[in-house]
């Protein structure tokens, strides 16, 4: 037998194997998706995607109970359940650790969804809104309704929504020439994003010296002190927000096909983006008027929910699930690595996601 | 000859530079219109306008006389579908779920999805031969397959109206020949096809109207027999050529000098 014969056998001893194995793979396949039926209609749910939303519940609610425990002396899970249930009332657990593990997981899922948007719409993994000066401007938009107009909590949160909503007009019309690219829009954001820094800075340095400290604390994201009371009105806009995007993200989902194909299938494109671009500051804007600005919790969380659900593009709810726990973990490192100091959670998330963002970085630099 | 789809007096434009002016065309129903002419002369542009990517300037576009701006998106899209020359396939999509993005426009806010939306993806993954590979992910084929499956997601669209943009450009000489008859079957089957093909020869053979473009305006429209000559391809493709009948089916082949 030559050479060449041997290995055209091997090569039909592949071919055949691969037909053996065809017919069974497909059938395992096909059940990686389950069928509910709705009124004569059905919904398909990936199995991976049932199987990340409860790791992550699981997931959250363990974070939670370590969340709720945790302080300068740990309450015993007796205690935890005691304050939950009411039986057994504690200021500590109920007033002072639930409402930041609350915040924890809504804020991280409205971070995860508002990065999920913008790298839809850049169509690009570094194109979420911490790294285009998003949260940045929001923060601004706060600093100067603080410092400048002296404003409440309510009228803070305004600016931030403004800030940011100016912020993403200015990226966006330095970055449209002749279409929009993803790619020129993720680096004039970045440089919009050290310019904007660069003013806060200022604005800090200018502030009333009780204005500065305040505004210093929360210059890298923090969810220390949070309360109830800071939290009804956020908690409120950004459920608003994610069920308004909710009901569009089969749209999103089309977007990410072209253009071309998303008008040509049905999307209103123009009325999506704006949509998206609403959804995604707001989101933003709400959690950096409360707990300032926390980076890469937007950028990261999207990525690694994609890979853990299998899921093609850039999907949402992996995109919240996977930010609101890795906000929640982040949080309690911050408690946990210098305590009794409570660092800013923001330390963590950047600590982390810079790391991500250098190998983000290598990655797209790769693919050119 | 019926007419449902048709462009009256458009004037197309990017920005400021204009493409077309006063351009009406007339598309046959249930015919295979293919569209021919050279680089930059506008048929990309006429088979956008017809999707409503660009909206002309000046004249209409019309389905059964009414213009597709009043349309609404989705219902525009169950009537004509539309296969670009630049489709984006998202990051880990498999080639099923890739088809099944053509039942969109047939869909509700929630997605659900209805045994007519699954019988037309089967159908259409069956139709362009993709169903071997169709759990694989769209990544991992190759062009030729790759192109099948973007033709099987405009299928499942299923639409009285497919429009393509270069469908064969990536493909080898069979699958060409393979796709070109492909939608001669589905033109039998009742559906209008208006392709733009960048070989005249393969135009010739399968289209019911030949519509012949040159520096945005239409030089000749007509059967491929009636209206393909030596001059004609002199004037558009600016090529010296002799006409003979193609051994197979007879219609005009242009033979370049």
């Amino acid at each position: 037998m030559t050479d060449t014969q041997r290995h055209d056998t091997q090569r039909q001893e592949t071919q055949r194997s691969d037909t053996r194995e065809t017919p069974e793979s497909t059938l395992l396949r096909r059940t990686s998706a389950v069928r509910v039926p709705v009124r004569g209609r059905a919904w398909f749910v990936e199995r991976r995607t049932i199987t990340l939303v409860v790791g992550c519940v699981v997931a959250m609610l363990a974070l939670g109970f370590v969340g709720l425990s945790y302080g300068t002396s740990w309450a015993t899970p007796g205690e935890v359940f005691g304050a939950l249930t009411g039986l057994e009332p504690s200021v500590v657990i109920a007033e002072w650790r639930a409402p930041r593990v609350v915040a924890g997981m809504l804020f991280g899922a409205a971070l995860g969804v508002a990065g999920a948007i913008f790298q839809n719409l850049t169509r690009n993994p570094m194109g979420s809104p911490d790294i285009i000066g998003l949260d940045a401007g929001a923060y601004t938009g706060a600093l100067l309704v603080m410092t400048v107009f002296a404003g409440a909590s309510t009228t803070v949160a305004f600016g931030a929504v403004a800030g940011g909503l100016v912020t993403a007009a200015l990226v966006y019309s330095l970055s449209r020439s002749n279409g929009l690219s993803g790619m020129r829009l993720v680096v004039i954001g970045i440089a919009v994003n050290a310019m904007v820094t660069a003013l806060n800075n200022w604005l800090v340095l200018r502030a009333e010296l009780e204005v500065a400290m305040a505004a210093v604390g929360w210059n890298s994201g923090s969810l220390n002190g949070i309360d109830w009371e800071d939290l009804l009105v956020p908690f409120t806009v950004i459920a608003l927000l994610l069920a308004v995007i909710g009901l569009r993200a089969s749209a999103l989902q089309q977007s990410a096909l072209g253009d071309s194909i998303a008008v040509s299938t049905g999307v209103p494109l123009e009325r999506q983006r704006l949509l998206m671009v609403l959804v995604g500051v707001g989101c933003t804007a709400t959690v950096t008027a409360v707990a300032g600005p926390v980076m890469f919790v937007a950028l990261a969380a999207p990525q690694i929910g994609r890979r853990l659900a299998k899921a093609p593009g850039v999907p949402l709810l992996p995109a919240a699930l996977t930010g609101a726990v890795l906000l929640q973990l982040a949080d309690l490192i911050a408690q946990m690595l210098l305590a009794p100091v409570s660092l800013p959670v923001g330390v963590v998330t950047t600590a982390i996601g810079g790391g991500y963002l250098i190998w983000l970085l290598a990655q797209e630099v790769r693919r050119r | 000859m019926t007419t449902r789809l048709s462009a009256q007096d458009v004037t197309l434009s990017y920005g400021d530079r204009v493409v077309s002016t006063r351009l009406s065309l007339d598309v046959p129903d249930g015919a295979f219109t293919a569209v021919v002419g050279p680089n930059g002369c506008g048929k990309s542009t006429l088979l956008r306008a017809f999707v409503r990517l660009l909206k002309p300037g000046e004249g209409t576009v019309s389905l059964d006389s009414r213009s597709v701006s009043d349309l609404p998106a989705k219902a525009l899209a169950r009537e004509l579908a539309f296969l670009p020359q630049d489709p984006l396939a998202p990051e880990g999509i498999t080639v099923r779920q890739l088809v099944a993005r053509g039942r969109y426009p047939h869909q509700s806010l929630l997605a659900l999805w209805t045994t007519a939306d699954e019988q037309a993806v089967a159908e259409a993954m069956v139709t362009a031969e993709v169903e071997d590979f169709a759990d694989r992910p769209v990544a991992e084929l190759s062009g030729g397959q790759r192109q099948r499956v973007w033709v099987a997601m405009v299928l499942a669209q299923d639409t009285p109206y497919l429009l393509l943009d270069e469908p064969t450009s990536f493909l080898d000489i069979t699958h060409q020949y393979r796709l070109l008859a492909l939608l001669s079957r589905l033109r039998d089957e009742g559906r209008t096809v208006i392709a733009v093909l960048h070989d005249i020869n393969q135009a010739c053979r399968y289209a019911d109207h030949l519509v012949a473009m040159k520096e945005g305006r239409i030089a000749a429209e007509g059967t491929a027999a009636d209206v393909v000559d030596a001059a004609l391809i002199k004037d558009v493709f600016d090529l010296p050529s002799v006409i003979v009948a193609d051994p197979v089916s007879g219609t005009p082949m242009v033979v370049p000098e």
